[in-house]
């Protein structure tokens, strides 16, 4: 067992951490506070490679292994993931369906473009009444032969105004239930589409959450992702490696969170010494340390073994698990290790508490985490 | 048009300098190398240079005197966008012996501009650009703060105590580059990371030259004492302390 990582690894997350403090951290709490669209963080995001990382050089990715994902996250995560979150979606749950499962022609025709971070990618699948319960999907993409005809509402779609490309997870043969669920590429620009306003978010309040509405919309054969009928099992495998993009991105709130706790520690003085001289702030501080070097551990596991080509779902939701949980509990207790500080915008810790709350929510609440897990316990 | 430029490898500005060998040493266990500040600057500018279609230059080398844990550095330079990289395996002991490795590697490799940063953020010596000027024989121009190419019309500007100074050279000649030479650090993409792999690094032996001082000691500046914070609004607090306890007043 190898706890090192490479020199591309390591260069992979010092060009993220660089990133994050030159680009991302000017602004970021204005950005939060009045929900702005980092239209220009996320341009030289894309300019980067960062956008298209996992993608492979033959489809003008960068070719990174998922291990260098999980460290560029975490470092972009610590300081804003209004931004990480585009880039978790358009590389793990977009690029990655194109890629694996995609036909050449749709490769050459979208793929390349979001690798490039020249467009926006978008994953469609919670509805009004089918967040958690995924099999529930009323979309409708009926077959009229030559094209399907798309119908429905999407919630909650993270890029949702942006995005140039959906991928829309919606029921072409309802007497099949979630075998007759397709995946299909839809271009955001198609006749009949629109596109809820925004949503007004409790945290990560500068990605552009919105609902889309599909009327009517015809959708060409070629744009079918996989085989008829594979579109269920397409979302449930983009999910098992979405998981690892959000849990880098919970370990990089709590991580950003736990650093800005540990300085104010060791400058703040109570009683005629730095707060960290105090027995309940260190050790609130070496659980914080503990648990996050934990989270680390399970989001690496998980990376490695999709990098290897072993399964992955199991560990996936164990990090997502975790990580979500413990940047919920990192990011209060840094709260209140900054005391009044901590509650007010300008100490940054009040915004991860918020931004944490929402990766134990999305893409399969701690709750789902748990079925998974458990499910995966008896297999 | 071919720009070779000098990289010094210097620990992170956050080390904890320590000294080993009787404080003779710097100990460099567990530290973290990045590139000179001054020489990523300067490697930007000859990137600059390289992409603006007017210019002919076609080639950026990067050159390090020093052991193998320069490599990564030299890699993130590749990574950057330098071609090629040059190591030259020798254990640097001074500015002097330091500009007469590069100056020797030069003899054999010719280049048209040699940019070195104005100081290291190590061991601030200051030198090693001008006395490879005066190795080669090649025009020296300090505190330079901006390279501009038109074919062979070459313009350099240095900065002076309240101004700047125009300047007009020939190739070859070495810019010793300060702030200002490029805005900002490049920060390597995805691709030129993976790219920085099938570049050339190239290690040299280390050619045979007298080595004319010797470090006996470092130290450390003294620590700061302890810090008061007052409140902006106590000036007259600040006062009595500045008197009747500093007693600078």
């Amino acid at each position: 067992m190898n706890f090192e990582f490479t020199e591309e690894q390591l260069m992979i997350r010092d060009a993220a951490r660089d990133f994050a403090q030159r680009e991302l951290l000017p602004g970021v709490i204005e950005r939060d506070e009045k929900a702005i669209y980092p239209t220009d963080q996320v341009k030289k995001l894309g300019e980067l490679g960062f956008l298209g990382m996992l993608v492979g050089l033959d489809y003008d990715g960068g070719g990174m292994d998922t291990i260098s994902y999980v460290l560029a996250m975490e470092e972009i995560s610590k300081i804003d993931s209004s931004v990480s979150v585009i880039m978790s979606v358009n590389n793990s749950l977009v690029c990655w369906g194109v890629e694996k499962y995609g036909t050449e022609e749709q490769k050459q025709k979208y793929l390349k473009q979001m690798a490039r971070g020249e467009k926006i990618g978008a994953f469609l699948l919670s509805e009004p009444e089918a967040g958690s319960d995924a099999t529930s999907q009323r979309t409708t993409a009926v077959d009229m032969g030559d094209h399907y005809l798309l119908n429905g509402t999407k919630n909650w779609i993270t890029s949702g105004k942006t995005a140039s490309t959906y991928i829309v997870i919606a029921q072409t043969k309802p007497e099949l239930k979630h075998r007759g669920i397709n995946a299909l590429i839809v271009e955001a620009d198609s006749e009949g589409i629109s596109v809820g306003p925004h949503e007004n978010k409790m945290g990560m309040r500068a990605s552009d959450t919105h609902s889309v509405m599909f009327n009517n919309v015809k959708v060409p054969k070629e744009n079918l992702l996989g085989e008829e009928g594979f579109g269920f099992k397409f979302a449930m495998k983009s999910l098992e490696g979405g998981r690892i993009g959000i849990a880098s991105q919970a370990l990089g709130i709590a991580s950003g969170a736990y650093e800005l706790a540990l300085k104010y520690a060791q400058e703040r003085k109570t009683f005629g010494k730095e707060i960290i001289n105090h027995q309940a702030i260190a050790f609130k501080l070496a659980d914080m340390a503990t648990e996050i070097e934990a989270a680390r551990f399970f989001c690496l596991k998980a990376a490695w073994l999709k990098d290897q080509g072993k399964p992955y779902g199991h560990a996936s939701a164990m990090a997502k698990l975790y990580a979500a949980e413990t940047a919920m509990k990192v990011t209060t207790e840094a709260v209140q290790i900054h005391g009044g500080y901590g509650y007010v915008k300008e100490y940054h810790v009040e915004r991860l508490m918020r931004d944490a709350k929402l990766t134990q929510i999305y893409e399969g609440t701690s709750e789902i985490q748990k079925i998974v897990i458990s499910r995966g316990l008896v297999d | 048009m071919k720009i070779l430029v000098c990289i010094s490898n210097v620990p992170d500005t956050t080390t904890k300098v320590k000294f080993k060998e009787g404080d003779s040493l710097f100990d460099d266990s567990g530290v973290q190398w990045i590139i000179n500040p001054w020489d990523e600057l300067a490697l930007t500018r000859a990137m600059e240079l390289k992409e603006d279609a007017g210019n002919s230059v076609n080639e950026i080398c990067v050159i390090h005197v020093g052991g193998a844990s320069a490599d990564a550095t030299l890699r993130k330079a590749l990574a950057i966008g330098a071609d090629k990289a040059v190591r030259i395996d020798a254990c640097p002991a001074d500015a002097y012996h330091v500009a007469g490795q590069i100056a020797e590697y030069l003899k054999e490799n010719p280049f048209d501009i040699i940019f070195s940063g104005i100081e290291s953020s190590d061991y601030n010596g200051s030198s090693v650009g001008a006395m490879i000027a005066e190795f080669m024989d090649y025009p020296g121009i300090s505190s330079v703060t901006s390279v501009n190419l038109d074919d062979d019309d070459i313009q350099v500007n240095r900065a002076i105590p309240g101004g700047k100074q125009v300047l007009k050279t020939e190739t070859p000649f070495v810019a010793v580059v300060q702030k200002g030479i490029a805005m900002e650090p490049r920060i390597p993409s995805m691709r030129g990371i993976m790219m920085a792999r099938k570049k050339p690094l190239e290690v040299k032996p280390a050619a045979e030259l007298e080595v004319l001082t010797e470090s006996i000691k470092f130290e450390l500046p003294q620590e700061k004492g302890a810090c008061k914070m007052i409140d902006s609004e106590s000036a007259e607090q600040l006062v009595d302390l500045l008197k009747n306890e500093a007693k600078v007043l």
